[in-house]
């Protein structure tokens, strides 16, 4: 069921795969592609792809842009792009995110589905990571689904693997990605 | 108002379908439009309404007196028009000879025929998908010859020909993806376009900048927050001006005998004041700037290394005084930090006179008689580590919201809201550029309500520095005001959606007329032909909606969606007894 629910997700979706003869730009506009692996936010286009180990777990989350393996640069053109990494206990996670976690790493848009703000605090008292902007609050571990707060919709996941150590974009988001239209 | 039985004309919209991006559509078209002078933005007609409270002292004050304290009971509306746009619509209706234009949430411009509300065009820019947009709002557009000149939320100043809605030129200000942004309505003075920039909450370096009204080329730009090697840099102890805000998204006054932009500025960036070391220059200030150079010619800081999110970003008031027997030029301040501040302009630079809580304030324990300098209440100044509890609350005595100065009563109008305290806990946290970054942890964050109501519309006389009346609402009060010479009040900004006119001298209720959403927008009064027409917008959004979300979870246990949001245009005229 999780392989068709792929299927519809990548389906709606409107970015192509990328292309080693697409200008650069282009990458760098495009939300993650399967077959990509990560930088740390911040360390950009010359960051090293993120692997395991540098993922803490039961640590905090950890941003990141997909990398553009072909050309080597960071996809970082838009905000829509930005990543968040968590790592949990392989069998604290439920339902799909079981799935798609590489190690009991999970991925998900850092986007907002309420007005597109990055989902970036971790509330450790709650498990739960929580929006800055009104304060929406999505449980990582099961599937990214909202607890509470004005969010619509969870965060799309992304399913992720591992390859020589490195975390790999093993699948499309699992739902659009960006906020509410005004 | 009794029973109400009589017919309304209205005007309905035809039904039209908007392009999806960056498009103009048309509707009708702009006849006979008058170009805009810096004459007539000197000595604006009484139809008119084109600066952004009026005139450049920034009185929001109309003399038309066709509509006042005797027929008001009678005003009703003439037109509506919903323009389609959820969000907080904040912009005055500006018109030009007859012609409306108004600005939404989304950046969108609609020109109207300000007597039967036709639509005539609609531009609606393309905004990146990527942008998030913290304020969705927009607070109008600035006029010069034929053009109209829009600041947006991705950060772009655009030229439309006001009688088609075309892009005339577009110049790239700022970058959103740092958290660089615009909600303003630009200021135009002498073919200069003057704008300020946002995104203070995602710690950038704020600056006022000035663009070629014909070409858009890029005049002069000044930061808010100086480097080191600048005048007011010694007042940052450490590399915290980079990131240290100053956001200015409030339009500037203008005086033109002295060629001076006063300006106000934002708070220092992040929140707790232990995170910027210093007085921080000039965030929380008045700056005077000369337009043509852009160079800071004096400030007045109201409170230094602030801590509250208090932004002193709307800029004085401009009044010729008679105090103490003797005639000054005055800058009256109803500030965001509850005190009403009243300086004076001299040719030495700005000098203080006097402040006083309008509010009920605990942050300042006193204030130094010759300059004005605030002494902290150090249990009341919020700092990393430790919930502190403030009064006002981080939206102030007046936030964002124009008081208006009536030259009839001389006295100042102030929409204010009291027994409205804050509580935080600051945290030190590593700024991400473009995420929002506000140095308080938001589990923190509350409202603590002290009093039996909050709204508060004040009248001051500003010369003698007291109150003449007091109107109380039991919640916020979040909206601009206007003041006409027929002796009235207008303001909205409650939660019950009522758009109110009051008695300018005794602060009487004389009319109310409930409206399809909460108004926090700014009202203008204009006249067509031989007809003066009130209109403001109702549309509830931004932070009359976060005031109503954080109530909503204190002992008053508010309905958070008591407010439905859509905006529409109101316009009322007195209505003529056969």
């Amino acid at each position: 069921m999780l392989g068709v629910a792929y299927v519809l997700a990548a389906a709606t979706r409107t970015s192509l795969p990328a292309r080693a003869d697409d200008p650069p730009d282009a990458a760098r506009g495009m939300l993650a592609q399967v077959g990509d692996q990560l930088v740390a936010f911040g360390s950009e286009d010359g960051g090293a792809p993120l692997a395991v180990s540098d993922i803490p777990p039961h640590s905090d989350v950890v941003l990141a842009w997909p990398l553009d393996t072909a050309r080597r640069v960071a996809r970082n053109a838009s905000r829509l792009n930005l990543i968040i990494l968590m790592h949990f206990d392989p069998s604290s996670l439920s339902g799909p995110e079981t799935a798609r976690a590489a190690n009991g790493i999970v991925a998900f848009t850092a986007v907002c589905s309420h007005q597109a703000c990055w989902v970036t605090d971790w509330l450790s008292s709650k498990q739960l990571l929580q929006c800055p902007c009104h304060q929406s609050e999505y449980d990582l571990r099961q599937g990214g689904k909202v607890v509470s707060g004005p969010a619509p919709r969870g965060l799309a996941g992304l399913p992720l693997k591992v390859a020589d150590g490195k975390l790999v974009v093993a699948g499309p988001f699992t739902d659009r990605v960006g906020g509410q239209k005004l | 108002m009794k029973g109400i039985s009589y017919i309304v004309p209205l005007a309905v919209a035809a039904g039209l379908s908007w392009g999806v991006s960056g498009t103009t559509a048309f509707a009708g078209s702009v006849t006979g439009y008058q170009p805009v002078t810096q004459d007539r933005l000197d000595n604006p007609g009484p139809a008119d309404w084109l600066l952004y409270r009026r005139t450049y002292d920034g009185h929001g004050d109309s003399p038309l007196r066709q509509i006042n304290v005797d027929n008001v009971k009678d005003l009703t509306p003439v037109w509506t028009f919903s323009t389609g746009v959820v969000e907080g619509h904040e912009a005055p209706p500006m018109v030009n000879n007859g012609v409306m234009f108004v600005t939404t949430p989304g950046d969108q411009v609609l020109a109207l025929d300000a007597a039967s509300g036709d639509l005539l065009w609609r531009y609606a820019p393309k905004l990146p998908e990527d942008l998030f947009q913290l304020h969705p709002t927009n607070r109008g557009v600035a006029f010069w010859g034929n053009n109209l000149y829009l600041a947006t939320t991705d950060s772009r100043l655009i030229a439309l020909d006001a009688k088609t809605g075309k892009v005339v030129w577009e110049a790239t200000v700022g970058d959103y993806h740092h958290g660089e942004y615009m909600t303003l309505e630009p200021l135009v003075v002498n073919g200069k376009v003057i704008i300020g920039t946002s995104g203070g909450e995602f710690g950038v370096r704020a600056y006022i900048a000035a663009y070629d009204a014909d070409t858009g080329k890029a005049l002069w730009k000044t930061y808010t927050v100086p480097s080191p090697s600048e005048p007011g840099g010694d007042t940052w102890n450490t590399d915290a001006w980079k990131t240290g805000g100053g956001s200015v998204w409030i339009t500037g006054n203008y005086d033109p005998k002295r060629n001076l932009a006063y300006w106000g500025v934002g708070n220092a960036a992040p929140w707790p004041g232990d995170l910027h070391p210093g007085d921080n220059l000039y965030t929380s200030s008045t700056i005077a700037l000369d337009p043509d150079t852009g160079k800071i010619v004096a400030y007045h800081q109201y409170h230094q290394n602030d801590s509250w999110d208090w932004d002193e970003v709307r800029p004085p008031i401009l009044i010729n005084m008679t105090r103490d027997g003797k005639t000054i030029d005055a800058l009256v301040h109803p500030a965001r930090d509850g005190y009403l501040w009243v300086l004076q302009q001299t040719d030495d630079g700005i000098k203080f006179i006097s402040g006083k809580p309008f509010v009920y304030q605990n942050a300042f324990k006193s204030l130094d008689p010759q300059t004005g300098r605030p002494t902290y209440d150090l249990d009341h100044k919020p700092v990393v580590g430790k919930t502190v509890t403030f009064c006002p609350s981080l939206w102030g005595g007046d936030d964002w919201t124009s008081s208006a100065y009536s030259d009839e009563t001389h006295l100042v109008y102030i929409p204010a809201n009291n027994n409205m305290c804050g509580s935080n806990e600051g945290v030190d946290k590593k700024l991400l550029v473009g995420q929002l970054w506000l140095g308080v942890d938001p589990s923190t964050n509350k409202l603590v309500p002290n009093g039996q109501h909050i709204g508060e519309l004040q009248a001051w006389d500003p010369a003698t520095g007291k109150q003449a009346w007091m109107y109380p609402f039991p919640n916020q009060l979040f909206a601009s005001v206007l003041t006409t010479a027929g002796g009235l009040v207008f303001v909205g900004g409650t939660n019950d959606r009522m758009f109110r006119a009051f008695d300018a001298k005794t602060g009487e209720l004389l009319w109310q007329q409930r409206t399809n959403s909460g108004i926090i927008g700014m009202p203008v009064a204009f006249q067509v032909g031989d007809t003066e027409y009130i209109a403001v917008q109702s549309g509830w959004g931004v932070d009359a909606q976060r005031i109503q979300n954080s109530l909503a979870k204190t002992s008053m246990k508010l309905d958070p969606d008591e407010v439905p949001q859509g905006g529409v245009v109101w316009v009322f005229a007195v209505r003529h007894h056969n």
